[in-house]
């Protein structure tokens, strides 16, 4: 016998907890563009501008299309981006969370990238395909030093459930607060600033060499639906970093004090991953640009080697 | 209740219209200098939401910064084209005008309405950057109205707008002629 009682609530929560990331996603691009204007002394936008812009390019008039791929595409990286989303413990609560889904996440944190590429790809400007080729090289530099941290984090805790390194993490046992993986988290933050796309790492975006690269061709309600897709993407990456490194957001514990601790931990959870995308918004705001090959020399050689000196401390020191 | 549903939706993607202008990064002419000081923290025009984008397709405002060669002329038309409605063109300086001061030059176009729609022109030689941002309140003010419609003039003309092009790129500008014959001398 199904229990069709659970499932309608496990879709309203999906529901909820995806309109959710996509708000705080647009409400944290508002936020980093009033950061930047504030660190060049200007008034900036209001932080709800992110809002007013996706509601002008979803009620464009004309929207020119490139065919069925560049359509599918932008529903392939969204869908693909929400549901690595719900993998994700939130503040502590688990809305898929099953055994070895730190694995599962870091195979779908690559899916709405590739549906990205496929629809800039169909799109066949030259711009574009430079875009998607540079997007493409980034990801291959960063995930390197990126996995080798995750797989410090996965030995430490002897566990491969995201659930389960948040659950050792508790009563404010922060993994940053271990040595080894403070180093961790530090080179974590430097694939995240890849995975953000922010400066000195927006090489496949750069507007004024490839002008904004595999976007190009996007305009309208498609450029729109891309934004939503860049908005929950940021949401995504940086609470997969507070899972990892800084407790998952849980202080207070749902099983003693009911509703108010999942309320009091949604709010914690705002705080620190706004916290760490203020950080790489900072480090975008005073950096230029690398050019693609000093991005993986970048990854490849500094970070790296500080990725396998945490994982070998580990190794030979906590195990 | 249909009609009254779909005059407030318009009202709303108006709104959001004006206060998120996006502008294509295409500078013609003399005038793009004065567009530095716009953006930057002097004048700052991310405080209305306004901001420059790399590709047309991206763009609302087309920002045509002073004199039109006829080789320019040819790219300002395609990067038109390629803008996704609704879409508004502001003309900066007297050479959009009336060709300034090249009125009697051989291959600058003199009046930029008789080949592209021109919601908006900002007269001077060159306007400062406090009549820039003055004009683009009056442009998000047009747009609030529902007065700023040059992209579906360009619909409703646009066999005159392609016959005038096609004289311009021919270089016989003598037979360019006026789109609407309704229109007024001085107003626009």
């Amino acid at each position: 016998m199904v229990d069709f009682s659970s499932i309608l609530a496990l879709l309203v929560e999906g529901v909820l907890l995806a309109a959710l990331g996509v708000l705080t996603g647009i409400l944290f691009m508002g936020i980093a563009r009033k950061v930047v204007a504030r660190v060049h002394n200007r008034v900036g936008p209001p932080v709800y501008q992110s809002y007013i812009d996706i509601i002008k390019l979803l009620t464009k008039k004309t929207n020119i299309s490139h065919g069925w791929i560049f359509d599918l595409a932008l529903l392939f990286s969204i869908s693909g981006i929400l549901l690595t989303l719900l993998f994700l413990p939130i503040g502590g609560i688990k809305l898929l969370s099953i055994h070895g889904d730190l694995f599962l996440v870091l195979y779908l944190l690559a899916i709405p990238a590739l549906g990205f590429a496929l629809g800039a790809g169909a799109s066949g400007n030259p711009n574009a395909g430079i875009g998607v080729m540079r997007a493409l090289v980034m990801m291959f530099s960063y995930e390197l030093p990126f996995i080798i941290a995750v797989l410090a984090v996965m030995i430490y805790y002897d566990t491969t459930s995201i659930a389960t390194i948040v659950a050792s993490q508790s009563h404010m046992r922060w993994a940053i607060l271990v040595p080894p993986l403070l180093i961790g988290a530090l080179v974590a933050d430097m694939a995240l600033q890849g995975m953000l796309m922010e400066k000195p790492f927006d090489i496949p975006i750069a507007p004024h060499e490839i002008a904004s690269g595999p976007m190009v061709e996007f305009g309208g309600k498609y450029l729109g639906t891309l934004m939503l897709y860049k908005a929950t993407s940021i949401v995504v990456e940086t609470t997969l970093f507070v899972d990892l490194f800084l407790g998952g957001a849980v202080v207070l514990d749902p099983a003693t004090y009911g509703a108010v601790a999942y309320a009091v931990n949604l709010v914690v959870w705002f705080l620190l991953i706004l916290a760490v995308f203020i950080i790489s918004v900072l480090i975008n705001t005073v950096f230029p640009r690398f050019r693609i090959e000093q991005a993986l020399k970048f990854y490849w050689s500094y970070d790296t080697a500080l990725a396998i000196l945490a994982l070998m401390w580990i190794y030979f020191l906590y195990i | 209740m249909a009609e009254e549903i779909k005059e407030k939706w318009s009202k709303i993607a108006r709104w959001a219209s004006k206060r998120s202008l996006w502008m294509v990064h295409f500078c013609t002419g003399c005038g793009a200098i004065e567009m530095p000081p716009v953006m930057t923290s002097r004048f700052d025009m991310e405080r209305f939401g306004m901001g420059s984008m790399a590709t047309p397709r991206q763009a609302d405002i087309l920002l045509i910064t002073g004199y039109l060669s006829i080789k320019t002329l040819k790219r300002v038309v395609r990067v038109y084209e390629q803008m996704q409605a609704p879409k508004y063109v502001v003309a900066f300086g007297s050479c959009t005008i009336n060709g300034g001061m090249y009125w009697d030059s051989y291959n600058t176009i003199k009046d930029l309405s008789k080949y592209i729609p021109v919601d908006l022109y900002i007269a001077g030689c060159m306007p400062r950057p406090e009549a820039i941002i003055d004009a683009f309140n009056k442009l998000m003010e047009m747009i609030d109205r529902g007065e700023a419609r040059g992209w579906e003039k360009y619909e409703k003309y646009y066999e005159k707008y392609k016959r005038n092009q096609e004289a311009a790129f021919n270089y016989k500008l003598e037979e360019v002629e006026e789109v609407e014959e309704e229109r007024k001398g001085g107003e626009k």
